[in-house]
C-alpha cells in the first residue's frame, strides 16, 4: 500500500471530504473537512482493500494565532496492509468535532483526554466529563494561553517572602 | 541480656514514662502500605533485605490507616490525590508522624506547574525531609532515625524538646 493509492481510492469515495494531504518522509496526513471525519474514518475502516482497522492514537494540538485554532489529529493503522495514516481535523474555539466512539471504543476515554486537557467538544459522546483533571478543575491546560503555574523557586534570598504566603498545612 | 549482667539482680528499674513511652513509640513505628511514584520503589528497597527497616521496628506496612504511625509519602502529589493523601493522614490515630520522602514530595521537584502540589507540606505537616531523587535507602533510613530521635524528645504533653546545645543528634 502506497500513500498515492489511499488518497486515490479516498477522493474517489468521498470527493467532498478531503481539504488538503501533505506527506512528510513518506507519512501521509490527510486534512479532513469537520463534518466529513465519520464518513471518512468509517470508509478507511471498511474499505476491504484499505482496512484501516485501529485507532493507534487521538489527541488535539493548540496552533495558538492560527485558523482554526486546534486541530484533532487521528493515527490509523491497518495490520493488512502495514501501513499508517493521519487524519487532521481543524476546530475553532467552541466548535465540535464528531465523535468516533461509534466507530472505535477506544475514541471515547481519548476524546474525553483531549477535550479535559484542550477543551474541544466532541459532539455525539457519550460522556464527555473530565478523565484526568479533577471534575472541579477550571479551565483546559494544555492550552497555550494557559500559565504553566506551579510557583516561584525559593532561593536564600526570596524565600522567606515565597514561604510568608505559602499555603502550609497546620495540624 | 545486657542490663541485668552489668546491674546485678535489680528486680526493678526506675525511669520515666515519657522515655518509655517514647522508646515503645520509636521501637515500633509502623507505616502506612502508601506510596505514589517512583519513590516508593526505594521506599520498598529499603523495606526488603539489602537495607532491612525491620531492624528499626519498621518491617510491617499497615494497609489501614487506623493501624498506622507514620506515612512516609513517597512521590510526587497531584492536585487530585491530595484530598486523598489528606484524608488517609486524617483516618490515621493520634499520634502520627510524617515523612516527605523525595524532592517531590517535599516541595514538588521538578515539576513546577499546575497539576502537582508543590510540597506535600501544603496539605498536610511535615516532620522530616528526605532529599534526593529518588533517595537512596540510606538517606530514608537516615530520615527515619532523625525522626525516631525527634520522637525520643517528645514530652508526655505532646511538644517537642528543644535540641539542647551538646546534645547530638544521630550521626
Amino acid at each position: 500500500m502506497d500513500n498515492a493509492t489511499v488518497i486515490e481510492r479516498l477522493r474517489a469515495a468521498l470527493p467532498e471530504a478531503i481539504e488538503k494531504t501533505a506527506e512528510y518522509r513518506g507519512d501521509l496526513s490527510i486534512y479532513v473537512a469537520r463534518d466529513a471525519i465519520v464518513d471518512v474514518a468509517r470508509f478507511l475502516r471498511d474499505d476491504p482493500a484499505l482496512s484501516y482497522k485501529f485507532l493507534d492514537s487521538l489527541c488535539g494540538v493548540d496552533y495558538l494565532g492560527r485558523s482554526p485554532r486546534f486541530e484533532v489529529v487521528y493515527h490509523l493503522l491497518s495490520f493488512n496492509n502495514r501501513h499508517r495514516i493521519c487524519l487532521k481535523v481543524g476546530a475553532n474555539e467552541g466548535q465540535g468535532v464528531p465523535t468516533l466512539t461509534n466507530l472505535w471504543a477506544t475514541a471515547n476515554w481519548q476524546e474525553r483526554e483531549t477535550y479535559d486537557l484542550l477543551g474541544i467538544p466532541f459532539t455525539g459522546h457519550p460522556g464527555l466529563q473530565r478523565i484526568l483533571m479533577p471534575d472541579d478543575w477550571e479551565g483546559h491546560p494544555l492550552r497555550k494561553d494557559v500559565p504553566l503555574g506551579g510557583e516561584e523557586v525559593a532561593f536564600t534570598f526570596n524565600q522567606d517572602q515565597i514561604y510568608a504566603h505559602k499555603p502550609f498545612a497546620k495540624e | 541480656m545486657g542490663l541485668e549482667e552489668k546491674a546485678g539482680d535489680m528486680g526493678i528499674v526506675t525511669t520515666s514514662l515519657e522515655t518509655v513511652v517514647n522508646w515503645g513509640r520509636t521501637n515500633a513505628m509502623w507505616p502506612l502500605l502508601f506510596g505514589l511514584a517512583c519513590c516508593a520503589i526505594e521506599m520498598m528497597g529499603s523495606q526488603a533485605a539489602n537495607y532491612d527497616l525491620s531492624r528499626f521496628g519498621m518491617e510491617i506496612n499497615r494497609a489501614s490507616p487506623r493501624q498506622a504511625d507514620l506515612i512516609i509519602v513517597a512521590g510526587r502529589v497531584s492536585r487530585k490525590m491530595a484530598p486523598v493523601v489528606r484524608r488517609l493522614y486524617d483516618q490515621m490515630s493520634d499520634p502520627k508522624w510524617v515523612i516527605a520522602m523525595g524532592d517531590c514530595a517535599s516541595c514538588a521537584g521538578v515539576f513546577n506547574n499546575y497539576a502537582i502540589v508543590q510540597g506535600v507540606d501544603e496539605i498536610i505537616p511535615v516532620d522530616v525531609y528526605v532529599a534526593g531523587c529518588p533517595p537512596r535507602p540510606e538517606a530514608l533510613i537516615d530520615g527515619i532515625i532523625q525522626l525516631h530521635e525527634k520522637v525520643k524528645r517528645m514530652r508526655i504533653t505532646g511538644e517537642v524538646r528543644p535540641l539542647e546545645k551538646k546534645e547530638k543528634v544521630f550521626a
